[in-house]
């Protein structure tokens, strides 16, 4: 079977056609991958940067999630009363809570001493918070007062906490002119919204933030029975509590956030406008150059319609044409995307990584792209005349 | 035997109103089976119009031209596309594909034949390539041949195609007396061992002995000095 196809194959033409002009060939595949760098590049930062909006909030371990109808997103936490909180108790399917404060607050560097905002987070040490059991034999670090965990993954910004801590030096510094020390270190990512993170008691949180009013938190974390249906008990809470609380599970929390970047700032719109306009780019590019490929070679095709060979198998030459340039031209797209990440990843933390959902959508716009631009090129097809060829 | 070409008061005229020309007039002509037919006449006189119309590339616009018996007047898109598979085209301008080596234009001859491995395609392409003296040059691309090899190409391929009708312009015009001669030759014998007929338009007055029939065009009609060489 295979041999009778091997056997029934014809001179590659679109290949030949492609492959003996180098040039141009060359030409079409940088215009290809610039376009698709362009797309991976805009997608990968859109993805990115919506990804990093919730580098923290994937780390809780919590099914649902409480916070105040007044909260718009990460860096504008409201208060509401941490009653709520354990009220919800009362539900058969709730095993566990934790309230957290939650604010940005003034970081000190201690080597520059200039000062920028950190995301902190004051829970009670005995408290579960995250999902990564490493943390809890380091939260009992924060039962002393004035102490915090610094997130290593800051940006340098911050000073050279990190560093200094594991030559073993004392770190002290200052929030909202009060001085902590950085009791030890945690690794959680920056976000969007966060350039660094701190964990404290919420003993210390309250010290720094004097103002906070008694018995207000930002955040309640709840933890289900195993098994319990979290649609249903959100249902059940939302019924059961007043409303000055909003209750979400913990994918509802992500999208809360998420849905703050895309719909309250112009990345989304920006960033796909960008990825259009790489592939509006491609579109000219590969038009252009099969465009030009057919009409040099229009009495070529012209006496090959004279042979008997059919309008339709010519069609299937600039479409093979097509199909080639989108795959040779995807090839080195993706590498470079590859490398691109890893350098946006290094220069900015954010979270920027290849995704098999993003290849693919690259991979079948520039497939589009090149197959639309032979589909208009064939329309010069129609120009080969064979009765022109004596 | 039923002839391979019949033309029957075939007119053709390009262009419209004013400028409307007649080029073809009350045309009737036969081409059998075996048979050689040199058609020659001043330049302008409408023998390419005529090689179009027998080779389906052209509509039929007034009287009948059958070819293999079939009529052409008023025949489908389809229907002409199937013969001209059938029909080989040695073209003056010779058309070989640019990016495609001496074998692998003749190639692309041989494979408009159904039912043939690959295989079996290359070595028609390559025994055609032989028979037109060209062994030696068959990755050459048409760049890197002379205007009389890629007219030799050009022969391979439209014979590559095992057709029926041989249809040529001026197939010996680049070249040489010695290779013209042995084009024609070929062509003749491939006639006579196959039974095709050939149709040669030509200028050429060192090949008029191999027709078995000379026929003359003036101003798109055939003059009456038709005649047959014994």
């Amino acid at each position: 079977m295979l041999r009778r196809i091997w056997q029934g194959r014809r001179i590659p033409l679109a290949w030949l056609l492609l492959t003996r002009q180098p040039v141009r060939l060359a030409v079409a595949l940088a215009g290809i991958a610039f376009a698709g760098i362009l797309m991976f590049m805009q997608l990968g930062f859109r993805d990115g940067l919506f990804d990093a909006s919730v580098t923290i909030h994937r780390l809780f371990d919590t099914d649902l999630v409480l916070i105040s109808p007044r909260s718009s997103s990460s860096v504008s936490m409201a208060g509401f009363p941490r009653r709520r909180l354990v009220q919800a108790m009362a539900d058969p399917d709730v095993e566990g809570i934790t309230p957290l404060h939650w604010n940005l607050l003034l970081w000190r560097n201690p080597e520059t001493r200039s000062t920028r905002s950190i995301l902190t987070l004051g829970f009670e040490p005995a408290d579960p918070l995250f999902t990564d059991p490493s943390l809890a034999p380091k939260a009992k670090l924060l039962q002393d007062r004035g102490r915090v965990l610094f997130d290593e993954l800051s940006r340098p910004e911050f000073g050279p906490v990190a560093e200094w801590f594991r030559d073993g030096r004392t770190v002290e510094s200052e929030i909202n002119g009060k001085r902590v020390r950085v009791a030890g270190l945690v690794g959680l990512g920056t976000s969007f919204g966060a350039d660094g993170n701190l964990l404290t008691s919420q003993e210390t949180y309250l010290q720094l933030l004097p103002n906070t009013p008694p018995g207000s938190i930002e955040v309640g974390l709840i933890r289900l029975r195993a098994g319990a249906d979290a649609d249903a008990a959100v249902k059940r809470l939302q019924r059961d509590l007043p409303d000055d609380v909003n209750v979400l599970t913990k994918e509802g929390f992500i999208a809360f956030e998420q849905n703050y970047w895309r719909s309250s700032t112009s990345i989304g719109f920006i960033f796909t406008l960008g990825a259009a306009m790489g592939f509006v780019v491609g579109c000219v590019i590969v038009y252009q150059i099969l465009y030009s490929d057919v009409s040099d070679h229009l009495p070529e095709y012209a006496t090959l319609m004279a042979m008997g060979y059919r309008l339709r198998n010519l069609l299937g030459v600039v479409a093979r044409e097509g199909m080639l340039l989108a795959v040779f031209g995807y090839l080195p797209a993706y590498l470079a995307g590859q490398g691109l990440y890893l350098l946006v990843r290094n220069a900015t933390q954010l979270p920027v990584s290849m995704n098999l959902t993003r290849a693919l959508t690259v991979f079948i716009m520039i497939l589009v792209m090149c197959m639309g631009s032979a589909t208009l090129a064939m329309r010069r097809l129609g120009d080969a005349d064979p009765a022109e060829i004596f | 035997m039923a002839a391979m070409v019949s033309l029957e008061r075939l007119r053709h005229s390009f262009g419209n109103g004013v400028n409307r020309r007649q080029v073809l007039q009350d045309i009737s002509l036969c081409v059998d089976p075996g048979e050689v037919v040199l058609l020659t006449g001043p330049s302008g006189c409408g023998k390419t119009t005529l090689l179009t119309l027998i080779g389906a590339l052209r509509q039929v616009q007034e009287g009948s031209v059958q070819v293999f018996g079939e009529e052409l007047n008023g025949a489908s898109r389809a229907a002409r596309l199937r013969l001209r598979r059938r029909i080989g085209m040695i073209i003056q301008g010779h058309n070989l594909l640019r990016c495609l080596t001496a074998e692998q234009n003749v190639q692309m001859g041989a494979d408009l034949l159904e039912g043939l491995s690959y295989r079996a395609r290359r070595d028609r392409s390559r025994e055609w390539l032989r028979a037109v003296g060209l062994s030696d040059h068959l990755g050459k691309l048409p760049h890197d041949l002379s205007g009389g090899q890629k007219q030799r190409v050009s022969i391979a391929r439209a014979l590559a195609a095992r057709p029926q009708l041989l249809l040529a312009d001026e197939p010996t015009a680049s070249l040489d007396s010695h290779t013209g001669r042995e084009v024609v030759e070929l062509l003749k014998g491939l006639a006579k061992d196959q039974g095709c007929g050939v149709l040669m338009v030509t200028h050429d007055p060192r090949i008029l002995d191999v027709a078995d029939r000379l026929v003359q065009m003036e101003d798109g009609q055939l003059s009456n000095g038709a005649f047959a060489i014994e």
